[in-house]
């Protein structure tokens, strides 16, 4: 079976557009993505190339207008949820645990740490009409789950008494305490200083491991996404670019922009100033009907703008999506 | 030498209690001494709190020390007179970390990028326009963008419009605090290629800000460590790569998320990071460092770390390279 | 040449678009943009649409007064036998008048104070101004306006200096919230790193960052400036008779209550329609003027 067919969760053909007074910006252009149980994926991508406009249809909260669904499907547990409504969307959207980007903007200032905890936990346990105590209880073990020094005094604190690293392992602690089966990360750790971040990073890991969760997690950091997750998806200006397991991507890229992405990045190896890529992210309202990335590859021919390369299968689950690459395992039932 | 830092410290009052009444200080910058050749790359890198910013608008004169000295060529800068701000701010620029708050959002490429010159008085409204011109020219930006708002432009190039503002007065010496890190990655090694590229051109010394080590390593001639307010280590670039002494240093080293297989075996070996960054307020006694140095030992919470010499150019603010233990080859045991 | 022209204006008619874009995307802004323009014009031109301008000063017509809405008199006529359509209008005149000098009037006074103020923020400058901000600030607007016009001779004038005096606080509260976070941003900074002076940072560089709150908040003062002068002149502090005041010719009007209600209603529904004209356009500004940020 193909990474699709056994997924928890999957994004079918997205496409999504932004209606605005200079014109229609299509800016998810048929993304397509999976996540299966237990495992950790990687969303890669730069400013405007479309991961968190991704995030927030799957979370619900694009402004919608000015953001439309042109078309696609996205799937958890065998559910369509673009076509849930009411009561049995919140149910399904309740089993998918948000980790926001910022934690200081994330929690209301003028409420304690706990109140804001024990109000996730009731209603993300609405149906079972738990107790104050079993409340408080499980908002205790869900903080010392995630590392939190002292979770009862806590508890009482106010976020503004927390530093960035503790904020954000109290919005892991509201995610856990739903018991979600997904969860989906957006940039978890940007705002915070490397070796805060490092320690965030491993009690996730712990965290996913134990509870034998799904975490899709969006980020711009490639260091990151290769020390994190099992499998990744490049994204480039709303269309996927090129997937595979992280190990994969990394030692062998195959799509130009993973191949400049992964060149920019400074190394400790010292090998001088990295060149970056060249140009710049193109308008969404002008963008090529077919490559994206097509204006500012250096391996660009005429078939490039004006047709949309499929995604083809290389080997294994390295799949990439640019005209420079053949399918090559026709005999393959699954492949395409 | 361009420019020495002698026992500079910046300290911010705080007012709280009850109507106010009780005063507290940010000891953001605690007592640093540094000194930068000229035409060198300095990088100064820290975490946040580190106080590294703050050091670097202190050295511009945005901020006024609290004690020490900074002496720019032979002058005491700190004890600056109101008269001579101006003068003096000609050689000294900066550039900031986020391009898009440093540019007045009101106003026009050509009005910002003017300003240093109306104020410093430099050429007639025709020459200033030859001017600017040229300072686009020189950050690879089309001279069509002076009539631009800022708006109108990616991160990257507004960041070569801030540059552009910094050379506008033709500095000597440019603090860039954090020039790349709101860029994506993509563009950020132009942006890096293009400072240097200047340096070399009109043999300017950069005190280079950030937080990224992997930067540094391509960039820096020097790198130093700051943390809560004072140095950790400062050494040679290939030197403090080759050899980190800071129990500090390793642990950011093997924080580094890196992109590759040789990448990572040159991480120190792995230590978990532990603990919170305290605030500058309530800094530990002795080594600020301690509360999350697995080498703690008891001297360290007593006695601030004195300045130790490893060799020549390698120094490190560490109690376990006072004296006799000068070697600098410890066990790491986690 | 003519090309240079023609893309000028193929560019500014571009700018327009988007402008109605922005404004009309809620309904109410234009309603609201209707009213203040129809009001605009009939107070401009109220000579010549007024059906009776001679009505809106010293006359008397006994034999029609107190006429009820008719084909002749579309809103009835007064005791004196004037019109109330032609004297609304007049009314209108007033008023308009009345919220643009207040405004022209506190809006710099208020600003500039504002911005010295939030610049110079935690020094001496900062406390004495605010300080005596925040005392105008304690006293009712009303009150204050009521108190002052009341040790003046009742005329027009005066009854704009009394509001002017309780209003340009709050553009300093407002102008001061804003600058004492903006003197913080980069731009600033790097201004004062480069030199330039204190007016320069003031003026070119925070206060065009103002501008578009103050506007909103003008746009939306001019129809709490029009209520406030008619509250002045319902308690005779406004326009002087035979002048028409929106305020006066309700205040007028009470004594013939409830036979005559044409005297009240008609100009109580004048002031309503206009404050809320001039409420609804500053929404519509605002949202103009708040997405131009985004």
């Amino acid at each position: 079976m193909t990474a699709e067919e056994r997924a928890l969760f999957k994004i079918r053909n997205l496409c999504v557009a932004f209606d605005l007074f200079r014109g229609t910006l299509p800016v998810l252009d048929h993304v397509s993505l999976a996540v299966r149980r237990g495992e950790k994926i990687g969303l890669v991508g730069e400013t405007g190339c479309g991961k968190s406009v991704t995030m927030k249809v799957v979370v619900g909260i694009l402004p919608i207008p000015p953001g439309r669904i042109a078309s696609g499907e996205i799937w958890f547990d065998g559910t369509n949820i673009l076509s849930l409504h009411g009561g049995r969307l919140q149910d399904v959207r309740g089993r998918i645990g948000l980790i926001p980007q910022d934690p200081s903007a994330s929690l209301n200032p003028v409420f304690q740490v706990g109140t804001q905890l024990r109000d996730a936990i009731r209603y993300s346990h609405r149906h079972r009409n738990l107790s104050a105590k079993e409340i408080r209880r499980l908002a205790i073990d869900v903080l010392a789950e995630v590392g939190l020094p002292d979770p009862v005094r806590n508890l009482s604190n106010y976020p503004f008494q927390l530093s960035g690293g503790m904020k954000q392992r109290v919005l892991i602690a509201m995610a856990l305490a739903a018991n979600p089966e997904l969860l989906i990360a957006d940039e978890p750790t940007t705002a915070l200083d490397v070796t805060i971040q490092e320690q965030v990073l491993r009690l996730m890991r712990e965290a996913i491991d134990r509870r034998n969760l799904s975490i899709l997690i969006i980020t711009h950091n490639l260091g990151l996404i290769r020390e994190f997750t099992d499998r990744v998806y490049i994204m480039y200006a709303g269309q996927i670019g090129e997937t595979g397991s992280t190990r994969d991507l990394f030692n062998r890229p195959l799509h130009p922009y993973t191949k400049g992405l992964l060149a920019s990045v400074p190394k400790l190896t010292g090998e001088g100033v990295p060149f970056g890529i060249p140009g710049t992210v193109p308008d969404y309202l002008n963008a090529p009907s077919g490559c994206r990335f097509s204006p500012r590859c250096d391996r660009t021919t005429e078939v490039c703008a004006s047709c949309r390369p499929e995604m083809i299968l290389i080997e294994g689950e390295h799949r990439v999506a640019c005209h420079l690459y053949k399918e090559e395992q026709e005999d393959d039932p699954q492949a395409g | 030498m361009i420019l020495r830092l002698d026992d500079i410290k910046k300290y911010f009052p705080v007012r709280h209690g009850f109507l106010q009444r009780k005063m507290e200080y940010v000891k953001a910058v605690d007592g640093v001494s540094l000194a930068i050749k000229r035409g060198e790359i300095f990088g100064l890198v820290g975490e946040s709190g580190s106080g590294k910013s703050t050091l670097g608008y202190t050295v511009v004169g945005i901020h006024r020390s609290t004690a020490g000295k900074i002496i720019f060529k032979g002058e005491d800068l700190a004890t600056r007179q109101h008269m001579d701000v101006r003068a003096i701010s000609r050689k000294l620029q900066i550039v900031f970390q986020d391009p898009g708050s440093s540019l007045n959002p009101k106003r026009t490429i050509r009005q910002t990028l003017e300003l240093p010159l109306k104020v410093h008085r430099l050429g007639t409204r025709r020459e200033r326009l030859g001017k600017l011109r040229e300072l686009l020219q020189k950050v690879e930006l089309p001279e069509e963008y002076l009539h631009n708002y800022p708006r109108a432009l990616s991160g990257g190039q507004r960041q070569r419009i801030a540059i552009a503002r910094a050379l506008a007065v033709e500095p000597e010496f440019i603090v860039l605090d954090e020039p790349t890190s709101a860029l994506d990655v993509s563009v950020q090694g132009k942006v890096v290629r293009l400072l240097l590229s200047l340096a070399k051109e009109h043999d300017l010394t950069y005190l280079f800000i950030t937080h990224d080590l992997s930067l540094m390593r391509n960039v820096a001639s020097r790198v130093a460590i700051m943390y809560l307010g004072k140095l950790c280590e400062v050494a040679p670039t290939s030197e403090f790569f080759k050899n980190p002494l800071h129990p500090y240093t390793k642990m950011l080293l093997s924080s580094i998320p890196v992109v590759s297989e040789e990448e990572e075996s040159l991480k120190p070996e792995r230590s978990v990071p532990k603990g919170e960054i305290p605030s500058p307020v309530n800094r530990p006694s002795g080594c600020g460092f301690r509360t999350r140095c697995p080498l703690a030992m008891d001297i360290c919470a007593q006695e601030e770390p004195r300045r130790t010499l490893v060799n020549e150019e390698h120094e490190v603010h560490c109690h376990l390279f006072n004296n006799s233990r000068i070697k600098g080859d410890y066990d790491w045991n986690d | 040449m003519t090309y240079i022209t023609h893309s000028r204006l193929s560019k500014s008619v571009d700018t327009f678009r988007e402008v109605w874009y922005k404004f009309s995307k809620n309904r109410l802004s234009i309603v609201g943009l209707l009213i203040v323009l129809i009001i605009t014009i009939l107070a401009a031109f109220a000579p010549y649409i007024a059906p009776y301008p001679a009505h809106a000063g010293r006359f008397v017509n006994f034999p029609e007064a107190s006429q009820p809405p008719g084909s002749r008199h579309l809103f009835g006529t007064d005791v004196n036998g004037r019109d109330i359509l032609s004297r609304i209008i007049y009314g209108y005149r007033f008023s308009l008048m009345m919220g643009v000098f207040v405004l022209a009037l506190v809006v710099p006074i208020g600003v500039t104070l504002g911005l010295i103020a939030g610049y110079f923020k935690g020094t001496l400058i900062d406390t004495v101004l605010m300080r005596i901000t925040d005392i105008f600030l304690s006293i009712p607007p009303l009150v204050l306006a009521l108190a002052i016009a009341s040790v003046l001779t009742p005329n027009l004038t005066n009854a704009m200096l009394a509001i002017s005096l309780s209003w340009w606080p709050w553009y300093t509260r407002l102008v001061y919230g804003l600058v004492s976070s903006l003197r913080n941003e980069f731009f600033v900074q790097a201004a004062k790193a480069t030199g330039a002076s204190t007016p320069h940072i003031l003026f070119r560089e925070i206060l065009p960052n103002c501008v578009s709150p103050v506007l909103t908040k003008m746009s939306l003062d001019m129809g709490w400036v029009i209520l406030m002068g008619a509250s002045l002149s319902f308690v005779g502090l406004g326009v002087q008779p035979p002048k028409p005041g929106l305020g006066s010719m309700i205040a007028d009007g009470t004594q013939y209550l409830p036979d005559s209600w044409w005297m009240v209603v008609f100009p109580g529904i004048a002031v309503m329609i206009v404050v809320l004209g001039f409420n609804l356009f500053g929404d519509g500004i605002r949202d103009l003027l708040s997405e131009e940020e985004a």
